[in-house]
C-alpha cells in the first residue's frame, strides 16, 4: 500500500545530534504494507476478543487479539507460521468497530489468513479446493444462470447435498439459494437500460452477484426507488466485490475482482456518477478492504464515493418527508424483527434501517440487537463450521422469535439465509420495503 | 480526492439535507449515554455518535462518586460531605453537588433493579479481583452479596486458566485489610473451559446458555451450572457466601447467580474483575437498551471527524441577549454541523447542540504526542505544560499531572478557551474529555461522567430553539 506510512526507523546513520525523534528500529524489515503502526497502538485491553462471536462459542479459537497485533509480533521471528486458528475467524470485522485504539484488525487477520493460504494450504487438499470454490461463486453463477430450473433441481436433491457434504465439506443442513430465471442484468437489458435520464443526478450500481443472479428483485427495487427520485442509472461492468475471496484468504483472486470493479467503476466516477450498492458486505469491501489491501489507480476515490443504496439517498435527499408521505396499506408490511448486518454495522450503518422505516406510515421494523447472525458469507456453509455458526446465530433466532414480528428484515444476502435458516421466516431487503412505500405495485408492471 | 462527497454531483440538496437532530452526543461512553438519555427526557430529537466501543467495556462497572479526596484523604466514608470542599475547576465544583445527587437519581432509575446502593449516602466498600477494597456509591446487584462490610465468612472461587483473579491470593489480601469475616481463596478447574486462553466471554457463554459440559472424562455430560456448582461445593466448609470472578453469564446474569446460589445453598457474588470486564460490557448494554427506549438515535462505528461553524454567527444564543463582545461572547461562534467520516464519505450531522463526551487519554478524546496535548475534533484548549517533562512525575503512583489533562469547562460544561471565553456557544463537554480530576487516584471517573453527562443532557435539551 503506497500511501501507508513506513517507519522512519532503518536510517541508523541518521545524524543522532539533531533533535529528531528517531525511534529505535526492532524489526529488520519494513514491508510492502507496513502494520506495524497498528500493532504497536494495542494496548491489550481485549474489547475485541469479548466481541468476537466465534470465541465465544468456541475456545478453540485464540481470538482476534491474536489473529491480529499478537500473531503480527510473532511472525516477525523466522521460525514463526501464521497460525492455522486464522481459518476460524469468520471475518464478520466486529472487532474493527470495537478497538478503542484504532488497531486495523481484519486487515491484519486479511493479510494473515491469505499469508497462510498462500505459504500453509496445499492447492490440492479438499480444502483449498472447497474454499477457492465457495469464494469464486461468481464464476459458477452464470452457468447455473443459464440453466436456472436445472440448477436449483439438481442443488436441491438430496444426493447433491449429500455429496456435497461427503467431497466438498459443504454442509448438507442448509439448502443452497435458488437461482432466479432471469438474472437482473437479463432485465436491464430486455428493458432497455434506464427509464430516467439526467444530467444532474446519476448513480452507478453495484449489485453484487447475489442481487443479479438470485435476488433480482432486490435490484429491480434498487432501480424502481432511484428512478423514483430522478437518478440516470448506470450498470457497469463488474465482478465480485471480493468479499468471499478475503474471507477464504484467496487475496489473488480478490486482487483480480477489486482491479476490474476500481477500473470500472472509477470511470464511472469520472462520468458524474456516485456509486450505490445494495448489499452492505459489497460496499463494506469497496469502502474499507480495497484502500486497506490494494492500491490500484482511483481506489481511493472509488471507495470514499461509494454507498450504501439507503444512506445516499438518506444524505442526499429528503427521505424522510418523502417517506412521511407514504404509507402502505394491508398487513403485508406491518411488522419486521430487523437484524444489522456486522458489515453495515462497521459502516456506522446500523441504526439507519429502523431509523429510516419509522417515518412510513404503517411499517413497524424492531431492531433484533446487535448479535451477529453466525453464517458470515461462506463461513456458515462450510460443515466443519456449521454448528459453530448455529450456535453464534441462537441469540438472534431467539430475538427474532421473541420480536412481535414473522418475518425478517436485513441488508445481506447471508445474513438473510442464515435468519430464514434459523427461524423458517420470510426475509424482505430494506430496498423492497423502500420500493412499495414510494413507488407501489405500478413498479412491479 | 477528486470529488468531494459534501459537494455532491445533485442539485445542491444534500447540504440542506443532512442527517438532522435537535441535541447530538459525540461519545457512547457513561457520559455520553447519560447525557443522550438526560437530553431525551424533553421532547426533542438526540442522536448519539460513537466510533469505536468505548472504555466502559474496560471499566468495573461499579458507579463511584468519590472514595478519595483530590489529597489523598480516605477512603472517604461520605463521597457527599467531600463534594463541598472540592477545589475550583473539579468537575463537581463546576456542576455543583446537587447536580451530582439528581444525577445518581436518574441513574438509579435507569438502572433499575440491576444496581444497588442507593439507600445511603456512604461508600460501599466493594472487594475487587486483587483483594483491595473499593469504596463506591453504586455497585450491581450481582456484587450485593459480596460486601467488605458484611461479616459473614466468605469463600472465594479462582479458575486455574483464568489468573486475573486468584481465589487464595485475593482472600489472604483481604485478611490482610482488616475485612471483618473469614476469608478462604480456591483454585479450580472451569467445567468445560479446554484451552488456557479462553475469552470470558467464552466463560460466560457457558453458563448463560447451560452448555453440555463432560466432567471427569467420561462421556456422560452434564449442565455447565451443575457442573460448576458440583466442583465448588466438595470446597465449601460452611460459608454462607461464595464469590466467582465477574464471568457468571451475560443477558442472564440474574439467572446464573440464581442457578449456582440454590445449587451451592449459599449466596452467590461476583468480584468486579480488570478489564475486559462484563460488568462494564452488562453496564453499556444496559445503557444502550435505555437509549433504544428513549428514542435516542444511535450512529456507531463511525467517527466524528471536523465541525463547521455558523456563517451567521452566534445571535441566537438565548443565554445573552446582550450579546455584546462580553467574557461569555463564544470565541468561535457557534457549531452548525459536524461532519462524520463514513470510509471516506464525509456525511454532515447537524443539530442545535452538541455535547462531546469522547473520553479522556485512554479513550483518546484528548491526544498527546511529544508536541502537545490536544481535542482532536473541535481543537478545543487543553491546558498543560508546555515542556513535555513537566507532564508527569518519577513514580508511578505519584501525582501526575497528566492525569488531569482535559478541558476547563464553565458551569454550563462549555469548553473554554485560554482567555476564558467558552468556545462555541452551543457545546458542552462532559465525562474523561474534561480535566482538573484525577478519576484512578480518586476513584471518581463513573460519578463525574454521570454528573457531567446529565447536566450536560439537561442544558443542551433546553438549549434547544424550536
Amino acid at each position: 500500500m503506497s500511501e501507508t506510512d513506513h517507519p522512519p526507523d532503518d536510517g541508523a546513520t541518521e545524524d543522532r545530534s539533531s533533535d529528531e525523534f528517531e525511534p529505535i528500529q526492532v524489526f529488520p524489515e519494513a514491508e510492502a504494507m507496513d502494520l506495524r503502526p497498528g500493532a504497536d497502538n494495542c494496548y491489550k485491553c481485549s474489547t475485541c476478543d469479548t466481541n468476537c462471536p466465534v470465541a465465544e462459542v468456541d475456545d478453540e479459537f485464540p481470538g482476534p487479539k491474536f489473529q491480529g497485533p499478537e500473531q503480527w509480533r510473532l511472525k516477525r521471528q523466522d521460525d514463526h507460521d501464521v497460525d492455522e486458528s486464522v481459518m476460524k475467524c469468520s471475518n464478520c470485522m466486529r472487532c474493527d468497530s470495537a478497538c478503542p485504539s484504532e488497531v486495523p484488525l481484519s486487515q491484519m487477520h486479511n493479510t494473515a489468513r491469505g499469508e497462510y493460504i498462500e505459504e500453509r494450504m496445499s492447492r490440492f487438499s479438499r480444502e483449498y479446493l472447497r474454499n477457492r470454490l465457495l469464494a469464486n461463486y461468481r464464476r459458477l453463477a452464470p452457468l447455473a444462470a443459464t440453466f436456472p430450473r436445472t440448477a436449483n433441481f439438481v442443488m436441491g436433491l438430496s444426493v447433491t447435498q449429500w455429496l456435497g457434504e461427503k467431497t466438498l465439506g459443504i454442509t448438507s443442513e442448509r439448502e443452497l439459494p435458488d437461482f432466479a430465471t432471469e438474472t437482473f442484468r437479463e432485465w436491464w437489458t430486455e428493458r432497455g437500460g434506464p427509464a430516467v435520464e439526467s444530467e444532474a443526478k446519476q448513480i452507478a450500481y453495484f449489485h453484487g452477484c447475489y442481487a443479479n443472479y438470485n435476488t433480482p428483485e432486490v435490484a429491480k427495487a434498487l432501480v424502481r426507488v432511484y428512478e423514483h427520485f430522478g437518478y440516470e442509472i448506470m450498470i457497469p461492468e463488474q465482478d465480485c466485490s471480493g468479499t468471499p475471496m478475503f474471507a477464504n484468504g484467496m487475496l489473488e483472486d480478490a486482487r483480480r475482482a477489486a482491479e476490474t470493479n476500481v477500473a470500472e467503476l472509477a470511470a464511472a466516477l469520472e462520468d458524474g456518477a456516485d456509486i450505490v450498492a445494495s448489499c452492505s458486505s459489497c460496499s463494506m469491501s469497496i469502502r474499507q478492504e480495497y484502500p486497506e489491501l490494494f492500491d490500484f489507480e482511483g481506489t481511493a476515490e472509488v471507495a470514499a464515493n461509494t454507498w450504501d443504496a439507503l444512506e445516499y439517498l438518506r444524505v442526499h435527499e429528503d427521505l424522510e418527508a418523502e417517506l412521511a408521505d407514504a404509507s402502505l396499506e394491508g398487513d403485508e408490511y406491518d411488522e419486521f424483527a430487523y437484524h444489522a448486518p456486522c458489515h453495515a454495522r462497521n459502516q456506522g450503518l446500523d441504526g439507519q434501517t429502523v431509523d429510516v422505516l419509522e417515518a412510513i406510515d404503517g411499517v413497524e421494523a424492531e431492531d433484533v440487537g446487535d448479535s451477529c447472525s453466525g453464517i458470515s458469507g461462506t463461513y456458515g456453509w462450510k460443515a466443519e463450521n456449521y454448528e459453530t455458526s448455529m450456535k453464534i446465530g441462537a441469540a438472534m433466532f431467539e430475538h427474532m422469535e421473541g420480536a412481535e414480528a414473522e418475518q425478517g428484515l436485513t441488508e445481506c444476502p447471508t445474513c438473510s439465509m442464515q435468519m430464514g435458516h434459523g427461524t423458517g421466516y420470510e426475509i424482505t431487503h430494506t430496498l423492497e420495503i423502500l420500493e412499495a412505500a414510494l413507488v407501489g405495485d405500478a413498479g412491479a408492471a | 480526492m477528486g470529488r468531494s462527497s459534501t459537494e455532491p454531483s445533485t442539485t445542491g440538496r444534500c447540504a440542506e439535507v443532512a442527517i438532522s437532530d435537535d441535541v447530538l452526543v459525540i461519545g457512547g461512553g457513561l457520559a455520553g449515554a447519560m447525557a443522550a438519555l438526560a437530553a431525551a427526557e424533553r421532547d426533542v430529537r438526540v442522536r448519539l455518535v460513537t466510533y469505536k466501543q468505548s472504555t466502559l467495556r474496560q471499566a468495573s462497572g461499579l458507579i463511584d462518586v468519590l472514595g478519595y479526596a483530590p489529597d489523598g484523604d480516605g477512603p472517604l466514608v461520605d463521597p457527599f460531605e467531600a463534594l463541598e470542599g472540592l477545589p475550583t475547576g473539579h468537575p463537581y465544583e463546576r456542576v455543583g453537588s446537587e447536580a451530582v445527587r439528581e444525577a445518581l437519581a436518574f441513574f438509579d432509575e435507569v438502572a433499575g433493579d440491576a444496581y444497588v446502593g442507593d439507600h445511603t449516602d456512604a461508600n460501599a466498600l466493594v472487594p475487587t479481583h486483587g483483594g483491595t477494597v473499593k469504596p463506591t456509591a453504586r455497585y450491581p446487584t450481582a456484587t450485593a452479596a459480596g460486601l467488605a462490610s458484611d461479616n459473614r465468612d466468605a469463600l472465594l472461587v479462582g479458575f486455574e486458566t483464568l489468573p486475573d483473579f486468584d481465589g487464595p491470593l485475593a482472600a489472604s489480601h483481604l485478611a490482610a485489610a482488616g475485612v471483618p469475616f473469614d476469608a478462604r481463596g480456591v483454585t479450580l478447574s472451569f467445567p468445560g473451559i479446554e484451552r488456557d486462553d479462553a475469552k470470558v466471554t467464552r466463560y460466560a457463554h457457558l453458563l448463560e446458555r447451560d452448555e453440555a459440559v463432560s466432567v471427569d472424562d467420561s462421556a456422560a455430560t452434564v449442565g455447565a451450572r451443575d457442573a460448576l456448582a458440583e466442583s465448588v461445593d466438595e470446597h465449601l466448609e460452611g460459608e454462607p457466601r461464595v464469590g466467582f470472578p465477574a464471568i457468571l453469564g451475560d443477558e442472564r446474569a440474574d439467572e446464573v447467580r440464581t442457578a449456582l446460589g440454590e445449587g451451592l445453598g449459599v449466596d452467590v457474588f461476583e468480584v468486579p474483575m480488570g478489564p475486559p470486564s462484563l460488568p462494564g460490557m452488562r453496564l453499556s448494554d444496559l445503557l444502550y437498551d435505555a437509549l433504544e427506549d428513549a428514542g435516542v438515535r444511535v450512529t456507531s462505528g463511525v467517527p466524528v471527524v471536523d465541525y463547521e461553524v455558523d456563517p451567521r454567527g452566534s445571535s441566537d444564543t438565548p443565554a445573552d441577549p446582550s450579546a455584546a463582545k462580553t467574557s461569555d461572547d463564544p470565541a468561535r461562534g457557534r457549531i452548525d454541523h459536524v461532519v462524520v467520516d463514513r470510509n471516506g464519505a464525509e456525511v454532515p450531522h447537524r443539530a442545535d447542540q452538541y455535547v462531546l463526551a469522547t473520553g479522556g487519554l485512554v479513550g483518546k478524546g484528548v491526544r498527546s504526542d511529544r508536541e502537545g496535548v490536544r481535542e482532536p475534533i473541535f481543537d478545543c484548549h487543553v491546558p498543560h505544560p508546555e515542556d513535555r517533562y513537566d507532564w508527569f512525575v518519577d513514580g508511578v503512583f505519584g501525582d501526575q499531572p497528566y492525569a488531569r489533562f482535559g478541558l476547563d469547562v464553565d458551569r454550563e460544561l462549555r469548553p473554554l478557551e485560554t482567555d476564558s471565553r467558552p468556545t462555541f456557544s452551543n457545546l458542552r463537554a462532559a465525562g474523561a474529555v474534561l480535566g482538573g480530576y484525577d478519576f484512578a487516584a480518586e476513584k471518581s471517573g463513573s460519578g463525574v461522567s454521570l454528573a457531567t453527562g446529565y447536566v450536560a443532557g439537561r442544558r443542551a435539551s433546553t438549549a434547544v430553539i424550536r
